[in-house]
């Protein structure tokens, strides 16, 4: 089958405008009947219908799209058909069931099955949502053996193709990437202590950025590369602490008792954290350059840790702790208190600003789950043999 | 002029009101944290109550510091050591082993009835060539890199208790392990009791001092 960009091009530009025409979310193309509201954990699912593919194909994009939002119904329900095949190659449609129109058709060929339905369900999710795709991305995480010690790993988002890092056999913590770069910091005791290495992915080589006396960990990339956020205990108590991306010019930013978690706000302004006010847990922001630190309020929920800002700058993400441990979304202005979604911890925000990886499952048993903050809907990624956790999505 | 007089009061209770309100957030707006100076921490009660907080006056003098450094212990405020290379060192985990110090759920404060185990341990300091390790550990109830900081903390105020009974905290060097290294790997009260604890570790010059 062969593509034709001209009508490709029209059909899409067709869709935009039926989008101004009909729909009240900008953000939101082709917004249906059925989906009629947006909010965290109870908006429905989108219907779809799957046809024609089979085996791996069939899983990628079963997995993508439930996670990204779609539920899979009988033909005759469902407000978009994507039909088509994986003999050879992947080639495949997209309907709009509704309007009867469809929206594209495309063949997709070179590297493998899978990557090609990675590719066929980002097109599905950016032509119906306009969403930056995520097949393509990847994660690192920890992945702990027994006896406490573990290795980073990196895989792409669902948990495929996974990759060794590290091999110290030492206890590990907290990977994070460099935006846009094939390189992690990460906190490591391959040294008997808790050290924050630079690991350069490309190259393999790795470099200790922070290894001053007590506590270093919990390092956080600022989203131009430059500065680095992380949690050092050397004046005496666990803060936040920023320094250049080689480790140089370190500033004290907190002041508290007890800090952990840092992360940014994706302009680059802030540092959002956990603190301890008062013997109780409690989110917190500071400017990135130091100053008065702000109280955010968590109000409905108990004892927030791990923030993680979404990067289009709209919410932040976070695990509370009520008897079991809940991943919990709030508006980053305030404007939406935290609603808990599902259970687990270690929430990291894809590049899209609507989907979550976290880890779930006992202590020991951990897997890594990708999580859909609208719909609720998650699966679990594939997994290793130890306790997977702390995911970071790249981005 | 009668409504002055009740009116002004009135003003002014709300504000210290309103102050004192605001500092038990932790975060308020007026608060400076000077260098060296920090509101003192809330210590959680024996009955699991919580202290009201004092409220910081920053227009009040500088307290004079009190000449006995045993009493000047400010939680946060001792940076840690840096003049200790664990390569250096033998580990001896036996010797202060029985003096294992437990914390109470979420709580970084040494209570009153570990006071035993931090005297004990300061008297087994008595050689000035000896250092010690001290090692944080929480229970599985906490996020991972939460009870990270708060392994640390914990480890930190036991060096801060030792230093109050005269050892100089320059001899200790503190490491948390957060949830990676339970005591006991069960999932009950009774084994997050035993996990939440500060070890000792002996730390003997591996060269002798002459």
């Amino acid at each position: 089958m062969k593509i034709n960009y001209s009508k490709i091009t029209g059909l899409l530009l067709a869709g935009l405008i039926m989008t101004a025409a009909t729909s009240e979310a900008q953000s939101q193309p082709h917004l249906g009947m059925n989906e009629t509201i947006r909010d965290l954990g109870i908006t429905p699912p989108t219907p779809i219908a799957l046809q024609g593919f089979t085996g791996e194909a069939s899983e990628v994009l079963n997995f993508d799209l439930y996670v990204q939002g779609f539920k899979v119904v009988a033909p005759d329900a469902a407000q978009y058909v994507i039909s088509g095949s994986n003999a050879g190659n992947i080639s495949g449609s997209l309907t709009d069931n509704i309007a009867h129109k469809m929206l594209f058709s495309r063949t997709y060929n070179g590297a493998s099955v899978r990557r090609q339905a990675h590719a066929f369900a980002d097109d599905i999710v950016a032509e119906i949502r306009n969403l930056k795709p995520i097949g393509g991305t990847k994660i690192a995480y920890k992945a702990q053996t027994e006896g406490g010690s573990g290795e980073i790993y990196v895989a792409d988002f669902d948990g495929y193709g996974a990759q060794q890092v590290t091999a110290d056999g030492a206890i590990v913590a907290r990977p994070a990437w460099v935006p846009g770069r094939m390189a992690l910091y990460y906190t490591s005791y391959a040294r008997g202590e808790p050290d924050i290495f630079y690991h350069s992915l490309s190259s393999g080589q790795r470099r200790v950025i922070a290894g001053y006396s007590g506590l270093n960990t919990s390092a956080a990339v600022s989203p131009d590369g430059s500065k680095v956020a992380m949690i050092l205990s050397k004046s005496g108590s666990p803060n936040v602490w920023v320094c250049n991306a080689d480790g140089s010019d370190l500033v004290r930013v907190t002041k508290g008792l007890e800090d952990s978690s840092p992360c940014w706000s994706p302009n680059g302004d802030w540092i959002c954290y956990a603190a301890k006010l008062g013997g109780r847990r409690a989110l917190a922001k500071v400017p990135a350059g130091g100053g008065e630190p702000q109280r955010l309020s968590t109000a409905g929920v108990l004892n927030p840790t791990e923030p993680d800002w979404s990067p289009d700058g709209k919410w932040i993400a976070f695990t509370s702790q009520m008897g079991d441990f809940s991943i919990c979304v709030m508006a980053a202005d305030g404007s939406v208190p935290p609603v808990a979604l599902v259970s687990g911890q270690n929430p990291s925000w894809s590049p899209n600003s609507r989907t979550l990886i976290f880890n779930r499952g006992p202590d020991g048993r951990q897997s890594l789950s990708v999580l859909d903050v609208f719909t609720k809907q998650y699966k679990d990624c594939r997994r290793g043999t130890g306790s997977d956790s702390q995911p970071a999505w790249a981005r | 002029m009668k409504l002055n007089k009740i009116v002004l009061p009135l003003a002014l209770a709300l504000v210290a009101t309103l102050a004192t309100t605001g500092c038990r957030h932790g975060f308020s707006g007026k608060t400076t944290y000077l260098p060296g100076q920090r509101p003192q921490p809330v210590t959680e009660g024996e009955n699991g109550t919580l202290p009201s907080a004092v409220p910081i006056d920053n227009a009040a003098p500088m307290p004079v510091s009190t000449p006995n450094p045993v009493t000047s212990v400010v939680p946060g405020s001792t940076p840690t050591s840096t003049n200790i290379d664990l390569g250096d060192y033998n580990q001896d985990r036996g010797a202060l082993a029985a003096y294992t110090v437990h914390f109470k759920f979420d709580s970084a404060v040494v209570q009153d009835k570990e006071q035993q185990n931090i005297t004990s341990v300061a008297q087994a300091l008595g050689d000035p060539n000896l250092r010690l390790l001290i090692e944080g550990n929480c229970d599985e109830r906490g996020t991972e890199e939460y009870n990270r900081s708060l392994g640390e903390r914990r480890a930190l105020a036991l060096r801060e208790a030792l230093a109050k009974a005269s050892v100089d905290p320059m001899r200790i060097k503190t490491i948390s392990y957060g949830k990676d290294k339970p005591a006991d790997p069960d999932h009950n009260e009774a084994a997050w009791a035993k996990n939440r604890r500060g070890e000792f570790v002996l730390l003997r010059p591996k060269t002798p001092v002459q």
